[in-house]
């Protein structure tokens, strides 16, 4: 301890702390998504929004100085695209899943063309609340900086799980999801409920996004997304579509994505990229326990194309 | 409409352009205006190991009469093979630089037996006597300049314990890791170098909890070898820690946290190589060089650096750049499970080719190569 290190205690240490730190993009973009697909449509786009989201959101905190206005720009960025996605698949016999792969590849593409600029200058990032101030454990300090995104989607997960199941528009979004003759029986518009939620689903994603840039790891970079965005889409399906799953999944796998350094870090050196796969292990696992041939997954919306 | 017609014609023309193309393009080699290729893997901007090929990139730019063309983000796949003749046949690049380790074998080789007349340079290849006589590899012992932070980190290390971010468990960054943990020994008998694997070239995430793991840990100056060093010097300079940098200067990021760094100096190189050329000479194919051949410098040291680091620092400096040069990795040397990898009584020089074999960590480094 003499030396300022806590030993084995790392590990656990670093996966709160990871859990912490790496689970924002998951646990906003698979909110996001949970509201796109309870309302009948798969965005898998979404890896292309939370990149263009950290791009835009990096490059207007650089251009304004106000981290916050990045964040918004993330949003709005996300929403345009998620119209973008919910116009084209508004169209007749458009299959939502190839407009999404489509929307992901232009998504990261435009994103590394308009960020060539951004990647030398460094932008002011979001502020951290310090909760580890009780402690004079300097490790410990460090794992319980937690940024203000983090608890608003920590406190979106439980708003929207009560917003399903009791709100008007949750009930609407569910309904267009579960089956769109009902809502159009009752005198909904399918499309404009499906454009709306795939709009807030990709605002949560861009601001998943501006949290990778402007926060965790904080600066923008063509590798920074690497497949968070589709392992969030993932995940989205691995939760049941219920928000509070998400949550725990979420902060599952951004804990998970700290393991492989941690053990390094205290000597369990051999098989990291065994550790460093355990995130996606732990998704193969739990989809074969929980799969079953005799009837689709429990609590998947019953217009999704793949569940069709 | 008649979209058969038009696309046949089309068809002709495109296909007479690239006939035409493909004649320019072996014209004599280095004309007045000679067309300079560069691909490299990632974007070129990273502040990291392609920012520091576009940077020598720039500086041919400059001289009057090359044209330089560049693409980015090229895998190393087959891909390369089509940016190679794209660049020869319709840019008419008589010499290339394929710039990513992946390049060389088949696919480099390959351009090169097919394009005889044409000069292709590779960037950390092994070229031997086999392989087509246009084609070259050159490199640098970037492990000198790393020696030279590991003794600037082991002065500044409080706790004695460094950290070091790397890739993957090859040679090139084996050499790395082992030239700082021997440098740091130097400054301080008792340093570690704790290293971890994140096993890609850009995984900024895990670069990201890897530094944090080494700081919970009580590591208190970090070096790295990925691809983009920028998420590592941030990240670490954040939770006050220092760093050393890696492929480019990356003092800019963190002004009071960074020390050193080892950097390519591609920039002096690649205007050597064109000299060469436009001279007549030709250049060796297996090139090599460290500090005194200015194929790798140092980043200017930074505030927090003692005045005594600094003065062992410049005095290993200047037995690199003396005549006899200066051996790293000299007999004796045990790995860091016990075993001796170099038997004592022999120095294994810079130049030593079994270096670019290294599979081994030093003592003094936490790790293991798998």
């Amino acid at each position: 301890m003499a030396d300022g290190s806590i030993g084995l205690w790392t590990v656990p240490l670093a996966v709160l702390g990871g859990a912490i730190r790496v689970s924002t993009p998951f646990l906003f973009v698979s909110l996001g998504e949970c509201i796109t697909e309870r309302s009948g449509r798969i965005n898998l786009g979404l890896e292309g929004t939370l990149v263009m989201g950290a791009m835009s959101a990096y490059g207007i905190s650089y251009l304004t100085g106000s981290p916050w206005l990045g964040v918004l720009a993330a949003g709005i960025t996300g929403a345009l695209l998620g119209a973008l996605h919910a116009g084209i698949c508004s169209l007749p016999r458009v299959n939502d899943v190839a407009v999404g792969i489509a929307l992901m590849l232009f998504g990261t593409g435009l994103a590394f063309y308009l960020g060539k600029p951004l990647i030398e200058p460094t932008a002011p990032r979001l502020p951290a609340i310090d909760f580890g101030w009780w402690s004079d454990i300097p490790q410990l300090r460090a794992a319980l900086r937690v940024n203000v995104l983090f608890l608003i989607g920590v406190a979106l997960a439980p708003i929207l799980y009560w917003a399903f199941r009791t709100t008007r528009w949750g009930l609407l979004i569910r309904t267009a999801g579960e089956s769109s003759d009902a809502a159009r029986a009752m005198g909904h518009s399918v499309l404009l409920i499906r454009l709306r939620a795939t709009m807030v689903g990709g605002f949560l994603a861009g601001i998943g996004g501006s949290f990778l840039s402007l926060f965790y790891p904080g600066s923008w970079n063509e590798g920074l997304s690497s497949g968070q965005g589709i392992t969030a889409v993932a995940l989205v399906i691995f939760a049941r579509w219920d928000p509070l799953l998400c949550l725990w999944a979420s902060l599952a796998f951004g804990g998970a994505a700290a393991l492989g350094p941690a053990l390094q870090s205290v000597g369990v050196t051999s098989g990291y990229h065994l550790f460093n796969a355990a995130p996606y292990i732990l998704t193969l696992a739990i989809m074969i326990v929980t799969c079953s041939p005799k009837r689709t997954l429990t609590g998947a919306p019953a217009e999704l194309s793949i569940t069709r | 409409m008649d979209f058969g017609r038009i696309s046949r014609r089309h068809l002709l023309q495109g296909g007479a352009a690239l006939t035409l193309g493909a004649a320019a393009g072996v014209r004599p080699a280095f004309a007045a205006d000679t067309t300079i290729g560069f691909i490299y893997v990632g974007s070129r901007d990273d502040y990291g190991y392609n920012q520091a090929h576009a940077q020598g990139a720039a500086a041919l730019k400059k001289i009057p009469g090359l044209k330089v063309v560049e693409e980015e983000k090229v895998p190393e796949t087959d891909a390369v093979e089509k940016t190679i003749e794209s660049m020869i046949n319709l840019d008419g690049a008589s010499l290339l630089f394929p710039t990513s380790f992946g390049y060389y074998n088949p696919h480099m080789i390959k351009m090169a037996n097919k394009f005889p007349k044409l000069r292709f340079e590779h960037c950390g290849g092994l070229w031997s006597d086999k392989d087509p006589k246009n084609a070259g590899s050159y490199f640098g012992y970037i492990d000198e300049a790393q020696y030279i932070s590991g003794i600037v980190a082991g002065y500044t290390s409080k706790t004695g314990k460094l950290g070091f971010v790397a890739a993957k468990p090859i040679p090139q960054v084996l050499r790395n890791i082992n030239a700082f943990a021997l440098g740091a020994r130097l400054a301080n008998p008792k340093a570690t170098t704790q290293v971890i694997f994140t096993g890609d070239w850009s995984m900024p995430v895990k670069e990201a909890e890897a530094t944090n793991s080494l700081i919970d840990q009580g590591v208190d100056v970090l070096t790295c070898h990925v691809d983009g060093p920028k998420t590592m010097v941030e990240n670490a300079a954040r939770r006050g820690a220092m760093v050393c940098g890696y492929h480019v200067n990356q003092s800019p990021l963190a002004p009071k946290a960074y020390l050193t760094g080892a950097e390519w100096n591609w920039e002096a190189l690649y205007p050597k190589f064109v000299k060469m050329i436009a001279a007549g000479e030709s250049i060796p194919n297996f090139y090599r060089g460290g500090l005194k051949e200015e194929i790798v410098k140092t980043s200017p040291y930074g505030e927090a650096v003692s005045a005594e680091a600094r003065k062992h620092a410049d005095d290993v400096k200047a037995k690199f750049l003396s005549a006899d040069g200066y051996a790293i990795f000299k007999g004796g040397l045990l790995d860091n499970k016990g075993k001796t990898v170099i038997a004592a009584g022999t120095d294994r020089g810079q130049k030593d080719p079994e270096l670019e074999k290294m599979d081994y960590l030093v003592e003094g480094v936490i790790g293991a190569t798998s």
